[in-house]
């Protein structure tokens, strides 16, 4: 699982009224080369939730993204590499995605996570 | 005949290691998934300006369908219900993120971030009650609430489905309308029994454009010259719903002898020679004749 997706996913329990961001436990995280396209990032931009996004790839090891970010650094190709690289190429193979309200843990194997609900959580 | 896949078990039992491989090693399945999801894509409408979007595939099992999303340059995000099917598609590398989950327990996704969603042969699914606390309508409800307010504005869900009846269709198009959506059914090929497919087009907010046509509506080529095959196949499985409408409707029809008439005159178009129209033309025979 990408950063990218991360960004999109929230704590889906019953009664929980903000599931974003979830937390991550890291045991391993693997990187994957992703054709660079600057074309997605600008689309993506502001559909992105920076903070989390920042968050995110610092507890996965990578600490290169600015603390805050405007649409005026999209002018800049070494903003958007490091974008790109935050966003698309760090997978967290395996460890956890954790519910920030409830502390329920979603487990991540093989880089996929398990977002099953027990049927008390629906 | 096999009968229906929804019929037999619930998916995440259904879709086991067997199956997932069964389904992703047939080139007859991976070469109809292809197809439809093709379709999806060309229904989903998105702008024509080359920029990548993030889709979302909902039932995408072991990643046939999100190929052809890879294969148009877009990222997505593929759920399904079956660890066995997300095996396969890990094992053939596919490009998009893969999570496991139940599309009828709601899409935990952040509102207004998903440029488009497809499903190819998946939602009908969502009929059967596989446990006591399921309950379709309410799964349907989640479902189809989530897929709403993930979407951006003006963003589109493509939805290939194989309902059971009429009834089943009309239960999902139902809670997709009741969830906001704007859109209706469109029916490739719906004079061929084999060929047949539809696709629920909805999009999120008031409709961008009018309604698109189903291919082969007007009867154009449907001559099922593709569907050489058996179709007795339990992943793509029309056949079993359709055949015996189709025998009973002929059954009543071809006894008449306005049927009748109505061929000898077709014939006669057509430049062969026909036997005059008389009283005895499409007579009952006496049984001893
Ligand atoms: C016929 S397969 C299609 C797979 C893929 N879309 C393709 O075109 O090859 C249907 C898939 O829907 C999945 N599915 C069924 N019910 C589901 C549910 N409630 N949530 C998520 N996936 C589900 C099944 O596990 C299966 O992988």
């Amino acid at each position: 699982m990408r950063l990218l997706t991360h960004n999109m996913l929230s704590s889906n329990i019953k009664g929980v009224t903000n599931g974003f961001p979830l937390l991550i436990e890291v045991e391993k995280v693997v990187e994957k080369q992703v054709d660079f396209n600057e074309d997605f990032l600008r689309n993506m931009f502001a559909k992105i939730e920076w903070k989390a996004l920042v968050k995110a790839s610092r507890t996965m090891g990578y600490t290169e993204l600015p603390e805050n970010s405007e649409a005026s650094m999209l002018n800049s190709d070494e903003f958007l590499r490091k974008f790109h690289h935050a966003l698309l190429e760090l997978h967290l193979e395996e460890g956890a995605l954790v519910c920030p309200e409830t502390g329920r843990k979603f487990p991540v194997n093989k880089g996929i996570p398990n977002m099953l609900l027990h049927e008390d959580e629906v | 005949m096999t009968s229906r896949p929804e019929l037999q078990a619930p998916p995440e039992i259904f879709y086991n290691d067997d199956e997932a491989r069964k389904y992703t090693s047939s080139s007859r399945i991976i070469d109809i998934q292809a197809k439809l999801s093709e379709r999806a894509v060309e229904l989903l409408a998105l702008p024509n300006d080359d920029v990548p979007r993030l889709l979302l595939d909902i039932g995408c099992g072991s990643g046939l369908s999100g190929e052809t999303l890879s294969e148009n340059g877009h990222q997505w995000i593929g759920l399904d219900i079956s660890q066995s099917m997300l095996d396969v598609a890990l094992e053939r590398e596919v490009e998009g993120d893969l999570v496991l989950g139940d599309m009828g327990q709601g899409l935990g996704l952040r509102p207004g971030v998903i440029d488009g969603a497809i499903s190819i042969s998946a939602v009908q699914w969502l009929c059967n009650a596989d446990k006591s606390s399921h309950e379709p309508r309410i799964r349907l409800k989640a479902f189809f609430g989530s897929l709403y307010r993930c979407l951006g504005r003006g963003a589109r869900a493509v939805l290939q489905v194989y309902p059971e009846n009429l009834a089943q269709r009309e239960l999902i198009l139902g809670f997709a309308m009741r969830a906001g959506f704007s859109g209706g059914i469109v029916v490739d090929f719906p004079h061929s029994t084999k060929r047949r497919k539809e696709y629920l087009v909805l999009t999120c907010g008031p409709p961008s454009s009018a309604a698109p046509r189903g291919k082969g509506e007007d009867g154009e080529s449907c001559s099922d010259e593709d569907s050489s095959g058996d179709e007795d196949n339990q992943s793509v499985c029309i056949s079993d719903r359709h055949r015996p409408r189709k025998k009973q409707r002929l059954n009543k029809k071809m006894k008449g002898r306005e049927w009748v008439l109505k061929k000898k005159e077709q014939m006669r178009r057509k430049g062969n020679a026909v036997p005059a129209d008389t009283k005895y033309t499409a007579r009952k025979r006496k049984a001893r004749f």
